[in-house]
């Protein structure tokens, strides 16, 4: 294998290829408590993202539909299966530590959240043009969790 | 194949371009994307560079040699556009930023003040943004309406539908010559014939059309056609308007400024003479040198052998991408330009132009700021190759290469 093959290997890994086939948590959430529109202009990307919130701010549940790149399906994917159970601050910490490590690269541990999937992700970061890719889900999951009625957008 | 020695030797060609010559991840550059914006000869890059150091001052005003100079070689570039399209005076040629500006200057010049609610002009639904948005804006402004003339499922226009939405209400027809994501070639030449003779006016969008067809404005016939630099091999940034000079004539000034002007006071502004009445403020001199030596490169090859060589290359694509398992071509037209969009499986074109980076080939992925030709042909966007004179048979068998990789990674 040449090194140019690995390289685009590293960005499409096995993980990201399954979580782009195969999305989790893929569909409506019927009893959504909070929505938010994602798109990115410049590809035609476009998700909605379900979160519903229990009576102690924790997430319940989370959903997802729409179309895009396998970058943004894998990341909506991933992210949904991040946020599930955990309390609103987390997953608005989760927001803010992807979106840092998919842009600059620095990495902080989040104390009882398990990031080790996303380390798939990482690749990503070496693709300027594809980070908003990876990106938009986690910024349409802050615009949710903030009522935010506007659509998240990577522009 | 035979027909491409007799057309040209294309080796040559590539070797006048020297971004060409360099690898991308490890491989030889395969730029298909011209039609995103073509990349410069030398020739093109050293008349910029020879004009910044040797000839630059601002045009038209200075009593110094430079300024000589440098309005020699401004203005000099506007008659080789004008032998370019072959447009009848200096006068019809007016310098722009790009095809963008010149619609727009059209749409608010021209349409502005004489548009009535109720009103139409009429686009087609393959159209790029630059020549749908300006008409929609001045549509708000006035209560004017935008009409669209339907395209089938090859991505040609449908003429006879097209010709039965001009009526007495049509204010001005804004067509492209050829639709960048499609490669259709548009049939102006019928659309203006019907059009003249109600008297409405016929905006041609260029853009596309200038790089691979040999134009003759008054053949043609359309009352304006826009287009840019950096589509033809010179730098971005340089446009032109053509248009007829009795309608530019009759046009108030767009913009205001230095240079648009005979005379000011605070009472009354006498405007300037075709074709500066349209160019307010410094244009991009150093730009125009480029393009006017692009126009120089092109007319010493010569338009009709390059479309020649292109069309040949262009066969052998689409041959090439025929013969992979899934490939779907969007945009059969019967006549088209050597411009390429297609699907591959289910993979999305973002994902297809970053695997295909890695192997040293650019082509263009996404809507190709044509989202209502997208959304008539029911797709998000494409992946698009096109093709110049400066690409070879080695550039597609790399895409087709490329292609094949994508399969195996999304397999």
């Amino acid at each position: 294998m040449t090194r140019q093959n690995s390289e685009t290997q590293d960005l499409y890994r096995e993980l990201i290829l399954d979580h782009s086939r195969n999305p989790r948590h893929f569909g409506k959430l019927e009893n959504a408590t909070h929505t938010a529109d994602g798109i990115n202009p410049l590809c035609g990307d476009k998700l909605k993202i379900y979160v519903c919130v229990g009576a102690e701010g924790c997430i319940e549940s989370t959903g997802f539909e729409g179309s895009g790149c396998a970058i943004s399906v894998a990341s909506a994917s991933l992210m949904t299966g991040t946020v599930t159970g955990l309390h609103v601050d987390k997953a608005e910490a989760c927001c803010m530590e992807v979106t840092r490590r998919l842009t600059s690269g620095n990495k902080s541990e989040l104390a009882g959240i398990d990031l080790d999937k996303l380390r798939a992700l990482d690749g990503v970061r070496h693709y300027p043009s594809r980070v908003k890719c990876a990106t938009l889900a986690w910024h349409a999951l802050h615009a949710a969790l903030n009522n935010e009625t506007a659509p998240a957008s990577t522009e | 194949m035979s027909a491409v020695a007799q057309v040209a030797p294309a080796a040559d060609w590539r070797a006048d371009f020297p971004v060409l010559a360099q690898s991308v991840h490890g491989h030889p550059l395969a730029y298909l994307d011209s039609a995103a914006s073509a990349q410069q000869p030398a020739c093109v890059i050293d008349a910029v560079a020879r004009y910044q150091r040797e000839d630059h001052a601002n045009v038209h005003r200075g009593v110094y040699t430079l300024s000589h100079r440098a309005t020699e070689a401004y203005e000099g570039a506007r008659d080789k556009i004008v032998d370019f399209i072959n447009a009848n005076s200096r006068n019809e040629i007016v310098l722009t930023s790009g095809t963008t500006e010149s619609i727009n200057l059209v749409a608010q010049s021209l349409c502005r003040p004489r548009l009535h609610a109720g009103d139409k002009i009429i686009v087609t639904h393959l159209e790029h943004h630059a020549n749908i948005v300006p008409w929609q804006l001045v549509c708000e402004q006035t209560g004017a309406e935008l009409v669209v003339a339907p395209i089938n499922d090859q991505g040609e226009v449908e003429l006879d539908a097209m010709l039965d939405l001009i009526d007495d209400k049509t204010f001005l027809i804004g067509m492209a010559h050829v639709s960048n994501a499609l490669g259709t070639v548009c049939p102006v030449r019928k659309v203006v014939e019907h059009a003249k003779a109600r008297g409405i006016p016929v905006l041609v969008d260029g853009a596309q059309g200038v790089p691979h067809l040999d134009i003759d404005v008054q053949e043609l016939g359309c009352d304006f056609y826009a287009f840019s630099g950096h589509k033809m091999f010179g730098p971005t940034g340089t446009g032109v308007l053509y248009g007829r000079e009795a309608l530019l004539e009759a046009m108030p000034p767009w913009q205001g400024g230095g240079d648009m002007i005979l005379e000011v006071t605070f009472d009354k502004t006498i405007y300037n003479d075709l074709p500066y009445k349209f160019e307010a403020g410094t244009p991009n001199i150093a730009g125009v040198v480029g393009l006017g030596a692009a126009i120089d490169y092109l007319q010493a090859i010569g338009m009709p052998r390059i479309a020649a060589y292109e069309h040949e290359l262009h066969d052998y694509m689409v041959g090439e991408l025929k013969k992979i398992e899934g490939i779907r071509l969007i945009g059969e037209a019967r006549h088209k330009a050597s411009v390429q969009s297609f699907l591959l499986d289910d993979i999305h074109s973002h994902d297809l132009g970053t695997i295909l980076d890695h192997q040293g080939v650019a082509i263009r992925t996404g809507h190709h700021c044509a989202m209502p030709a997208m959304q008539r042909l029911g797709i998000s966007g494409t992946s698009r190759a096109s093709v110049a004179l400066y690409n070879n048979r080695d550039d597609i068998d790399r895409l087709i290469d490329a292609l094949g990789k994508a399969k195996e990674i999304f397999a």
